[in-house]
């Protein structure tokens, strides 16, 4: 390789890298505003506008589902299995909707904090199983084992939040 | 090693050995595209929450593969061609990017119809879903800088570069789904570690992906010949190959 050449080599990997650093910043500021949706723990951290539209994240809570019998009405709780935020909808639910299953509903965060949703969205995992496989495994206590890791992520990067500015008061 | 790649260097060689080359590939993609399609639309299990609306990912997920793999390689060839100024890079890469362009809006246009029955909508802003629309503008952006120069040396210069810098959002569509919170799901299909899928369902996936890489190879390097007869048409051994055929 002649000198020029790597001169220039390095150059293109320089400004590849500058390039880089300039969107990893970016992306580091706006950090909280890619995430699409909030987790319950930080709606219960305070981090959610009121009355504003946001959406809210999470599984669908076993056993919360009620539906009013007379209307299309139906209230659950979404979950990330530290905090849980009650939500309110009217509407009908995708065909995915079932308890346990990831949802990101659409909707403002209201006084009595609970979400009046206008919309619910199903969200699937990366796991596909034919269903006598997914009968067997839900026998033997199946659990979305991703949604766990990243809302417990985000729970102690709140908790270091938190220690941060206590520490700053004294 | 240093051979090989001198003679990488000669359109001529290139386009011989890629004479060679290029049947095996279509015929690899074919047999794989193909046998990929019936397994996974006839014989694949269907999913037991989404039904046999989960058979779109036998093409969604190729796609999207290949739409990230192009612009790597497209990235590459752009460093090869600044670098050393190879001109076979450069014609590899001009090849590349409608490809890559159509893949990207297979991989889109697939994951909004999957969407509809399993999210309940088309569209929805989330970082993965919006840093592939940015991969599409992107292509489009190399596309139409290679159309706006009138000489081809800048053309292919600013081609390069921007291919070079556009190639940090790959990244960003691969670990988006990890970094943050998104309506999409992470990876199912991985390479290394665990697959979230059973191998009934994962291996037509595999060839499926395997047909796709191989339609690649074979579209660049049959228009990669084209290309070459194209810019070197006025060269000896192109007439000289132009006379044999008449």
């Amino acid at each position: 390789m002649t000198p020029k050449r790597k001169q220039k080599l390095f150059m293109f990997l320089g400004l590849v890298s500058l390039a880089a650093i300039a969107v990893g910043l970016t992306l580091y500021a706006l950090r909280a505003n890619i995430n699409l949706f909030f987790s319950p723990i930080q709606i219960a951290a305070g981090d959610a506008p009121f009355e504003r539209q946001i959406r809210a994240g999470g599984m669908v809570r076993e056993g919360s589902v009620y539906r009013n019998p007379d209307s299309l009405d139906v209230e659950f709780t979404v979950t990330d299995y530290v905090e849980d935020v009650r939500v309110h909808y009217s509407g009908i639910l995708p065909d995915l909707f079932r308890e346990g299953q990831g949802v990101v509903v659409v909707g403002q965060l209201q006084q009595g904090g609970y979400i009046k949703a206008d919309q619910v969205l199903a969200r699937h995992d990366e796991n596909y199983m034919p269903p006598e496989v997914a009968d067997a495994l839900e026998a033997a206590g199946y659990s979305p084992a991703d949604f766990q890791q990243k809302a417990a992520k985000v729970a102690k990067r709140i908790e270091e939040g938190e220690a941060q500015e206590g520490a700053s008061q004294y | 090693m240093w051979a090989f790649i001198n003679k990488l260097r000669s359109p001529k060689w290139f386009y011989a050995i890629s004479a060679r080359l290029q049947p095996w590939f279509w015929a690899a993609a074919l047999i794989l595209i193909v046998t990929g399609t019936i397994w996974g639309l006839a014989f694949a299990p269907a999913d037991y929450q989404q039904g046999n609306s989960f058979r779109i990912i036998y093409v969604h997920v190729p796609a999207a593969f290949l739409a990230q793999s192009i612009f790597v390689s497209m990235a590459i060839t752009g460093l090869v061609f600044m670098v050393w100024k190879i001109k076979i890079a450069d014609m590899a890469a001009t090849v590349m990017a409608p490809l890559g362009a159509a893949m990207t809006f297979i991989a889109l246009f697939s994951g909004a119809v999957w969407g509809v029955p399993t999210w309940g909508t088309w569209w929805m802003w989330d970082a993965r879903l919006t840093s592939m629309l940015i991969l599409l503008f992107l292509y489009l952006g190399v596309i139409a800088l290679r159309g706006a120069f009138s000489s081809r040396d800048s053309a292919s210069r600013a081609a390069s570069v921007l291919a070079m810098v556009g190639v940090i959002n790959i990244p960003i569509i691969k670990y988006s789904v990890d970094w943050w919170y998104t309506l999409h799901q992470p990876a199912t299909f991985t390479i290394t570690g665990r697959v979230g899928m059973p191998m009934e369902m994962w291996l037509p996936l595999l060839i499926m992906v395997l047909g796709f890489y191989s339609f690649f190879i074979a579209l660049v390097l049959t228009r990669t010949r084209s290309e070459i007869l194209r810019r070197e048409s006025n060269k000896h051994w192109v007439r000289e190959l132009a006379e044999e055929v008449n």
